[in-house]
């Protein structure tokens, strides 16, 4: 075959050919990518139908100590381009670099520095398990501890900062990528905004990735608050509840709209008729209700305001892009979506 | 010695810049002062060529400069008397110059020498360290000249401060680091020093190899890190000019850019996410460089000995002969700074690379686009100039981004049309080639609406840029259809799919500009713009070998041939020449291969060209206009009160040749009391033409050369 990039002896002809062939060999990935864009665009932004998260069969693999401090936290929600070169075999030698590079920004200003006894350490560590489809990449955890000076005391410190990415039924983004990237489009971070900034940077200089927070738009937030009610419930552990801002000045008027999570529940069995799905129309339909229910009793069409913030038993979420996971058997069913979200982001 | 020439040539530009600027405004004011007194003795001072006389200004600081550095080069001298003045004159220069432009490295030398030295006492010292600032660089062996003083007990303690912490802040723009590494042990040495101690050690931090690291050292370090000291800030007496020489080095530049590598990470980083500046600084891979400094290691990176570091790659025979074991950057969105790396990603197979840049631009648009931002106009500049970037990266690879395809799908819905215009225009003009009807409805279908509603000069500016998409695309398909063959293109297109991709853009540029003269009522401004896009349409054939025709839209075609502008239809006489050109070399091939190709003509396109060459045949030539060709109804003219007129239409009296033909005539006969118009006939015809040709109508010559046999002259 032609190999006319390391011969500049050829022609300038042979290698202008060659080089808009090595452009398409180059670009058919990115041709793919751009094709999904398009569609995206051209049509509605999401389906107009999706599945009432199931409790997954993959996640019984994951560690239930895991999973339990993964819940009834508030993560700020990020999406995060391909990782390049990114080895799940390094994850003990990206540790001691990562609190290097922490340590390093930290001590900015300090004459010396001395070899490994930082007051911080970080862990990475795979969480097994966290995934929607064998061909769903692990999902991992990144962890700042503080650690203690005195050797005393119990050597593994306070949390300071927790991370974790992860994709979940992502099929649409692993088609496009080749094998040198590994895909987790979703990146969720507890801790000091200062702390995910410096890890960030640390991430985008070494794998070549992007970091966008990832906010999540009314229309979203409406999908969410009807899928997360049709999910079946032993019992409920919250009110579901709804949060509307008003735009008026001087200060933006809040609406709160709390409703018994059974009356929801009801509520949402009555508009549904397609059994495992929700639809467009039955989201719509859904909302339609309980602004039709709040009119009736205070004369205000909630329909002309912005939903912020949807709560209930399965999750909360808010419209700057923060999460909170309650419930432990839907936990893949909610990031599933959020995989959804974050990787029409990146696309 | 490369960039000192650089820093010369970059001042010579700006000179030869500022002398014409310059010298257009002092013009105009030497024309006021000549018509107000027109006296000698004032023509004789415009004499003075204002262009001297700037050059002059910029000489005599340049000479000023020139002699304050000889004057502290040759030190003090003996008589006191005016040695004061002199001196503070001299200083005063330095500083001024340093401070607006910053020092080449020559001058840096010499003065770093003298601060040093000790010559002048210790406050000029001290005031002379302060403004060594670099116009782009500083050359290692001044700094080694100048540590080499330090050893000889001329210069106060407070001197020597002084030049740590200025070595620290300009340690970015020292070109090398080599020899300097080499007085590591110099360095080392001077910890000692209390006062100087926090400065050495932010020095020995900038500076530190893995081979500089001894046992003794960390052991004295170890005693250091007890007293817990901490690096002063350095850089706030220089912030603001280093901030300038920054710029200066980012400049773009025509050449390979001086790469400004080394331990670069010094810069204090902004805590804001991706805040420092839009772009990343190019970086070898920087794990890479983290494992070498902490002395671990990544198999990954231990594997890649033979790799060819960024560091070192400075001109394009390096990058030929290393392109197959070049080092990538750490973050690709570096390379849209650097044109020798465009080079590489131009003509590289791998698709991670290409990948890596579509992530990263696709995101850093998305996030920096100042429009998603709710009254957030704040970045309005620093997103304008990352789009001009981009814009030059692309003008460099002669090939759009498929990242910036997407940005314009995304961001034209929410685009104001003002923000950002002739960016984003030129954006749309680099999109790559593809199917126009799968464009059309997300993004010509907007960028129509903001077309129709926006100012005459928006719309000429969107027909600029959609001239230029054309020609791209045409480029483009030239140089595929050669290499068909070889490759099978993802697009699966056939070479007559794109063929009618390029014909569905000239119709939809057809449509607007059809539009676009009835709703700014024939402007002759706009129609220029149309006429130039049509004129890269007539010669498809010809200048892109693409079997290719497509003709103006009837509603063009009237309006330039019945404009009042003579350079109006100058253009269409031309346009239609090259139409011609190209219909006959297309038949001739025909003929030719005798075969029916896929691409033959319909005769519809030659019936169509046809009417139009009749129809201005009878316009300019023969008076018989609308009869045959485009057909007008004469009751129609009728109505319009024309019909007598309709048949002296020709190119006497044309509305846009009319007062050719009346200079024609009053300068042949000036003694004719009247001017007889219907007298050009004849003979009086051919000399009629040549005086038009005579006035530039070189459009309507090639024309009627081509188009019309002289033997029937009226």
């Amino acid at each position: 075959t032609m190999d006319s990039c390391d011969t500049p002896e050829s022609t300038p002809r042979q290698s202008a050919s060659s080089r808009l062939k090595d452009y398409f060999i180059g670009a058919a990935p990115l041709q793919k990518r751009l094709e999904s864009v398009r569609r995206q665009t051209s049509f509605v932004p999401t389906p107009p139908r999706r599945k009432i998260p199931q409790c997954s069969q993959l996640q019984e693999d994951v560690d239930p100590q895991k999973v339990a401090f993964l819940l009834h936290k508030q993560w700020t929600l990020y999406s995060l381009t391909p990782l390049y070169k990114f080895s799940y075999t390094n994850l003990k030698e990206y540790s001691k670099l990562l609190s290097a590079f922490i340590a390093a920004e930290k001590q900015k200003g300090r004459a010396v520095e001395v070899g490994e006894d930082f007051d911080i350490k970080v862990i990475f560590s795979a969480l097994l398990g966290m995934k929607g489809t064998q061909r769903d990449p692990e999902a991992f955890l990144v962890q700042i501890l503080s650690k203690s000076q005195l050797p005393s005391e119990n050597r593994e410190g306070k949390v300071l900062w927790t991370g974790w990415f992860c994709c979940i039924f992502g099929d649409s983004l692993l088609e496009t990528v080749s094998e040198d990237f590994t895909c987790l489009p979703l990146f969720l971070a507890n801790g000091a905004e200062t702390n995910t900034a410096l890890i960030g940077t640390w991430f985008q200089k070494t794998f070549d990735c992007y970091f966008s927070p990832l906010a999540i738009n009314a229309y979203n937030l409406s999908w969410m608050a009807a899928m997360w009610t049709a999910c079946k419930m032993d019992h409920y552990m919250a009110t579901t509840e709804f949060l509307w801002s008003v735009p008026c000045s001087p200060q933006s008027l809040d609406i709160s709209y709390a409703v018994h999570p059974e009356d929801a529940k009801a509520l949402w069995d009555s508009v549904h008729t397609t059994p495992g799905e929700v639809t467009q129309e039955e989201v719509d339909l859904f909302m339609d209700c309980l602004y039709s229910h709040f009119h009736r009793h205070f004369k205000i069409h909630l329909s002309a305001t912005r939903l912020v913030r949807v709560s209930t038993s399965v999750a909360s979420a808010h419209t700057d892009g923060k999460i909170k996971i309650l419930c432990h058997k839907y936990l893949i069913g909610v990031l599933a979506y959020l995989t959804e979200l974050a990787i029409f982001q990146i696309e | 010695m490369s960039s000192q020439k650089r820093v010369k040539n970059s001042r010579a530009q700006k000179k030869s810049s500022q002398g014409s600027n310059s010298y257009q405004t002092n013009l105009s004011a030497w024309r006021v002062k000549e018509d107000l007194n027109d006296s000698k003795s004032v023509s004789k001072h415009g004499q003075n060529n204002p262009v001297e006389y700037y050059e002059h200004a910029d000489d005599k600081a340049e000479d000023a400069l020139q002699i304050a550095v000889r004057y502290f080069e040759k030190g003090p001298t003996k008589t006191s008397r005016s040695k004061d003045k002199t001196l503070e004159k001299h200083l005063k220069t330095v500083e001024n110059v340093a401070w607006k432009n910053g020092l080449a490295p020559e001058g840096i030398d010499i003065l770093l020498n003298v601060a040093l030295s000790g010559k002048f006492g210790s406050a000029v010292s001290t005031r002379i360290l302060k403004c060594m600032i670099p116009a782009t660089l500083i050359s290692e062996d001044s700094v080694v000249k100048a540590v080499s003083w330090l050893c000889v007990g001329k210069c106060s303690g407070s001197t020597k401060v002084l030049f740590y912490r200025w070595l620290v802040a300009m340690f970015d723009f020292i070109d090398h680091k080599d020899q300097i590494n080499l007085l590591y042990g110099f360095f080392f040495a001077s910890l000692q020093d209390d006062a100087l101690c926090p400065y050495v050690c932010h020095l020995l931090y900038l500076l530190t190899k893995k081979e500089n690291v001894k046992p003794f050292r960390v052991r004295k370090l170890l005693d250091l890190q007890a007293k817990m000291i901490y690096f002063k800030n350095s850089e706030n007496l220089w912030k603001t000019a280093l901030l300038a020489v920054r710029q200066r080095n980012q400049r773009p530049s025509p050449e390979p850019l001086k790469l400004m590598l080394g331990p670069a990470n010094v810069r204090p980083v902004k805590r804001k996410w991706n805040s420092h500046s839009v772009i990343p600084v190019l970086n070898s891979s920087s794990c890479n460089k983290e494992c070498g400094k902490k002395g671990m290691s990544l198999s990954d990176y231990l594997s890649s000995n033979g790799s060819f570091p960024l560091e070192q790659l400075k001109s394009f025979p390096q990058l030929l002969q290393n392109i197959h074991c070049l080092e990538l950057p750490s973050q690709m969105g570096s390379v849209l700074n650097n044109s020798l790396l465009l080079h590489y990603i131009n003509c590289v197979r791998d698709e991670s690379v290409l990948l890596r840049l579509y992530h990263w631009l696709s995101q850093t648009l998305q996030e920096e686009c100042i429009w998603y931002k709710v009254n957030n106009y704040e970045h309005g500049k620093e997103f304008t100039s990352f789009l001009d970037t981009i814009i030059r990266a692309e003008c460099f690879l002669q090939e759009g981004f498929y990242s910036c395809e997407a940005f314009l799908y995304r961001s034209l819905p929410l685009w104001d049309g003002l923000c950002c215009r002739s960016q984003f225009l030129q954006l749309v003009s680099w999109i790559p080639f593809s199917s126009f009807s799968e464009v059309k409805p997300l993004l010509f279908d907007h960028l129509a609406q903001f077309f129709f509603t926006s100012t005459i000069y928006f719309k000429c500016s969107v027909l600029q840029s959609l001239k230029e998409l054309l020609q791209n695309w045409l480029l483009w398909l030239s140089a595929d259809i050669h290499m068909k063959p070889v490759m099978n293109s993802p697009l699966e297109t056939t070479l007559s799919g794109s063929l009618n991709s390029v014909s569905e853009l000239i119709d939809y540029v057809g449509w607007l500009s059809t539009t676009a003269m009835r709703l700014e009522s024939n402007s002759t401004f706009l129609l220029h713009f149309i006429l130039d896009f049509y004129e890269k349409v007539c010669d498809i054939y010809i200048n892109y070998n693409l079997p290719l025709v497509v003709l103006f839209p009837p509603g063009i075609f009237c309006s330039a041939l019945l404009s009042l502008d003579s350079s109006i239809l100058n253009q269409l006489c031309y346009i239609m020449h090259r139409y011609r050109i190209n219909l006959t070399a297309a038949k001739k091939n025909e003929l030719v291969q005798k075969t029916k190709s896929e691409f033959s003509f319909s005769s519809k396109t030659y019936q169509e060209f046809n009417h139009y060459l009749t129809t201005m045949v009878g316009c300019l030539w023969t008076s018989r206009p609308f009869q045959k060709g485009l057909y007008i109804d004469p009751e129609v003219l009728e109505k319009a009160g024309v019909a007598e007129y309709k048949n002296s239409l020709n190119l006497v009296h044309h509305p846009a040749l009319l007062s050719y033909a009346v200079s024609f005539l009053l300068q042949e006969w000036p003694e004719e009391r009247t001017v007889n118009m219907s007298s050009i006939r004849g003979k009086k015809w051919n000399w009629y033409l040549d005086y038009l040709f005579s006035e530039g109508l070189q459009g309507l010559k090639l024309f009627i050369r081509s188009s019309i046999h002289r033997s029937s002259v009226p």
